[in-house]
């Protein structure tokens, strides 16, 4: 066994968390973003879309787990400080959740008539969902503290997580879906992708405003001009995405899956942007990773589970999409 | 009241609320793989229709579990800070492996297993379904050595009170953990044998004359006569395990409230804290000792030694009664329909009629035998090494009141939905025909000319 340091485990662990946060946020990101934007006023389009994202919305939600039991294992302390600074909205945000869950899975065993409400129990679910996390987003960014203009700034940043993740779920669909939902869907993207750049454009504004190490990260030359190409980046993206969605439908349904993954390196580049913007911290402008690490014995346990499981993990993942390719509306519900 | 009670209050609600899915979906999921097993064996299609109609049971209970599930891994660090701070060396690891090993594994193939019957080959499904469920089981494995080694602690130190681990084996393998793990495993399948039996029950009442609902409720009723008497028999064992590790727990379970050689049974009674007896008792003599010592005479230490170290008598003694009264009814229930079932002679509407009534009477033995283990702890988080008020949190009072009355009447709404969507979808499967299912071709394929537009 190689003997890692307590410094080394700590950016691992934190690497890794990093990891199930940002795949948290672009799996269930997507069926979140199929809920809030779920269509009312059409059964089947309802039944296609949820369709959609049924075989893969319980696994999607394991990786919060994952993302908060590493928070929990490897860095205790912070766990405790954040959740307990966001306990009301991690709360009302694990509501919606089981609110969303359970109508997900009743709605197809009850009446017909009932169903059309647990729909929008379903909707209301997601989007609230959704509301709390980025509301947990913002107050972070603002040092876990509240103040009336911190907790604004929360409910700007939960209605830019919605408009996210109203995104990716649209262009997830966009990929899934034909006829007249998949029209529906693109243009949904693009008003989505437009509130969402607004939103990231805001925030990268706001955070140096508010955080001077944040400022003083992005603005020190020499790694600030390699930083730099992470919002170039991003703002290629949403221009090449309105370019695509533009040519969408095509014959042949090519680039269907474009949007899609336009939306993941958006995703990418805004995570990377924060990270960038919190390292070394745990807890804003409090607690480091390295103050908040658990003992190095635990860790290294915990460390060689995940090198053997995680690949395996990674193995049945790429089976279970690959299983369930193509459109949704050719899935056979069981 | 203070962030103490209620946190313990919300913790108990949470995971009560929790503990009834896992219960189902463990042994429903080894279940569907039996009738998806004889399906394969035999390709007859009422193994296929009693596949189907369970398996949305279980992506129900499925949800629910992961749903609820999801609160305990926020609420371990806000409301108990303390538990990962003295023990997160043993925690941690054990939880990172639950979610690793098996969270995922059940996660990512339940869709397989769901939708995905018409897109693997026949082997791949029933491999999914085998998977499923042994992730699930994997999952009981992991909180369970947990939960154990809270009751038992073994192979730690303890440096300047924080738990180091030292042998891992010792760990995993502590004193009660074989005990609870088969015991809640069987847990798990009675809840399920008297599930099924009393859903299939509900079905032939109201006229279905189908043959899946009289197999799986053969199968059922077959699994309860095996399961039930036998955990009575690891029920005892699991309980001279406590005696030997936890003599204040059983104290507790018993009204034992002197030490004292030939025990007495106490089958009713109140027991009173401040008098330190048990009013209005009805006891059998000397039983007590025989059943816990083998020994009429035996000597049982009572509450009045572990004063300011037991946990409090009313509930654990309660709990103890009605777990062990719903186990004993289970036996009855089991044998008195098994032997009618075993002489080929048809129920009565009576008997099924009892079975229905009996549906979820292992969700009230398994909560009561919970409360009274993780009650029997108190005031202990881990026994001998962190209170439970060590671990407390420090977040204001009001906000937990405020998240527990949300959590509660949440809890109550969706237990009630659960269980009336349950009946009816015994009730809709009444007016399904006889089998729906297309069997020519290399692969069965299932129409869904009834069900259309639905899913899970």
């Amino acid at each position: 066994m190689i003997d890692f340091s307590a410094d080394t485990l700590a950016l691992i662990f934190a690497c890794l968390t990093a990891l199930s946060v940002f795949l948290y946020c672009i799996l269930d990101g997507y069926d979140l973003g199929v809920g809030i934007t779920l269509p009312m006023k059409s059964e089947a389009q309802r039944n296609i879309s949820i369709a959609s994202i049924g075989p893969f919305w319980d696994a999607n939600e394991t990786w919060l787990v994952l993302a908060v039991g590493l928070l929990l294992v490897a860095f205790p302390t912070a766990h405790s400080a954040i959740l307990k600074a966001l306990y009301l909205p991690a709360t009302g945000m694990l509501i919606g959740l089981i609110l969303r869950g359970v109508a997900f899975d009743f709605r197809a065993k009850v009446h017909v008539t009932k169903k059309y409400r647990w729909d929008w129990l379903f909707k209301i679910g997601s989007v609230w969902a959704s509301f709390c996390q980025g509301f947990m987003l913002g107050i972070y960014v603002m040092g876990l503290e509240y103040r009336t203009e911190t907790v604004v700034f929360g409910m700007f940043s939960g209605c830019c997580v919605v408009a996210a993740y109203a995104l990716i779920g649209n262009a997830w669909l966009v990929l899934k879906t034909s006829d007249d939902l998949q029209l529906r869907s693109i243009r949904l993207c693009k008003q989505c992708g437009a509130i969402s750049l607004f939103g990231i454009i805001a925030v990268s504004m706001i955070n140096p405003i508010v955080n001077s190490n944040v400022l003083a990260i992005w603005s020190t030359p020499p790694w600030a001009y390699f930083y730099a190409i992470i919002p170039l980046v991003c703002f290629a993206m949403f221009a090449l995405g309105y370019a695509v969605l533009k040519k969408l439908p095509t014959k042949n349904d090519k680039g269907a899956a474009l949007p899609f993954i336009i939306s993941i390196v958006i995703f990418t580049m805004c995570f990377a942007g924060l990270a960038i913007s919190f390292y070394p911290y745990a807890v804003p402008n409090q607690l480091t990773l390295f103050e908040a690490a658990s003992s190095a014995e635990s860790l290294t346990i915990i460390l060689y589970g995940a090198i053997f499981v995680i690949p395996i993990i990674c193995c049945y993942t790429v089976f279970a999409y690959y299983t369930f390719r193509g459109k949704a509306d050719q899935l056979q519900y069981y | 009241m203070d962030v103490f009670v209620l946190s313990r209050i919300q913790f108990a609600a949470n995971i009560s609320f929790h503990i009834l899915f896992p219960t189902i979906s463990i042994a429903l999921g080894w279940l569907l793989f039996y009738f998806k097993v004889r399906f394969g064996l035999s390709k007859h299609p009422v193994w296929m229709r009693a596949y189907r109609f369970w398996v949305k049971v279980f992506a129900l209970t499925f949800a629910l579990g992961v749903v609820s599930g999801i609160t305990m891994s926020f609420q371990f660090g806000t409301n108990w800070p303390g538990f990962m701070e003295r023990i997160g060396n043993i925690a941690g690891p054990l939880l990172a492996y639950e979610v690793l090993t098996a969270f995922f594994l059940e996660a990512t193939l339940l869709g397989v297993m769901l939708f995905g019957v018409n897109k693997v080959k026949d082997w791949v499904h029933t491999l999914a379904t085998f998977l499923v469920a042994f992730g699930t089981t994997m999952s009981a494995f992991w909180i369970l050595v947990l939960n154990s080694w809270m009751h038992t602690p073994a192979g730690v130190e303890i440096i300047d009170g924080v738990v180091h681990a030292k042998d891992w084996f010792a760990i995993i393998f502590n004193p009660s953990f074989p005990y609870r793990f088969a015991h809640t495993l069987l847990a798990s399948a009675l809840t399920v044998s008297f599930l099924v039996a009393g859903i299939s029950a509900y079905r032939l009442l109201r006229g279905d004359n189908k043959k899946a609902p009289n197999i799986t409720l053969k199968t059922a009723l077959l699994c309860a006569m095996v399961f039930a008497p036998l955990q009575a028999f690891v029920g005892d064992l699991h309980g001279l395990n406590t005696l030997k590790h936890q003599p204040a727990k059983v104290a507790a379970m018993e009204g034992a409230w002197q030490t004292q050689e030939g025990l007495p049974l106490v089958v009713f009674g109140i027991p009173d804290q401040e008098l330190k007896e048990n009013r209005y008792a009805i006891e059998i003599p000397n039983l007590a000792s025989l059943i816990l010592t083998h020994d009429a005479k035996g000597e049982i230490r009572g509450l009045e030694e572990f004063e300011g170290e037991h946990p409090p008598v009313a509930p654990v003694f309660f709990g103890f009664r009605t777990m062990v009264g719903m186990g004993l009814c289970m036996i009855l229930v089991a044998w008195w329909c098994g032997i009618t079932l075993l002489r080929k002679r048809s129920f009565s509407r009576f008997q099924l009629n009892v079975l229905v009534a009996m549906s979820f009477s292992g969700w009230l033995a398994t909560l009561a035998g919970w409360y009274v283990t993780e009650i029997g702890r108190q005031p202990y988080l881990v026994s001998g090494i962190l209170k439970t008020s060590e671990a407390v949190t420090d977040i204001a009072g009001e906000n937990v009141a405020l998240t527990l009355g949300i959590y509660v009447s949440l809890y109550i709404v969706l237990l009630l939905a659960y269980v009336k969507t349950l009946f009816r979808m015994a009730k809709k499967s009444v007016l399904v025909e006889e089998y729906d299912l297309d069997m020519s071709g290399s692969r069965s394929v299932i129409k869904n000319s009834s069900h259309k537009g639905e899913m899970a």
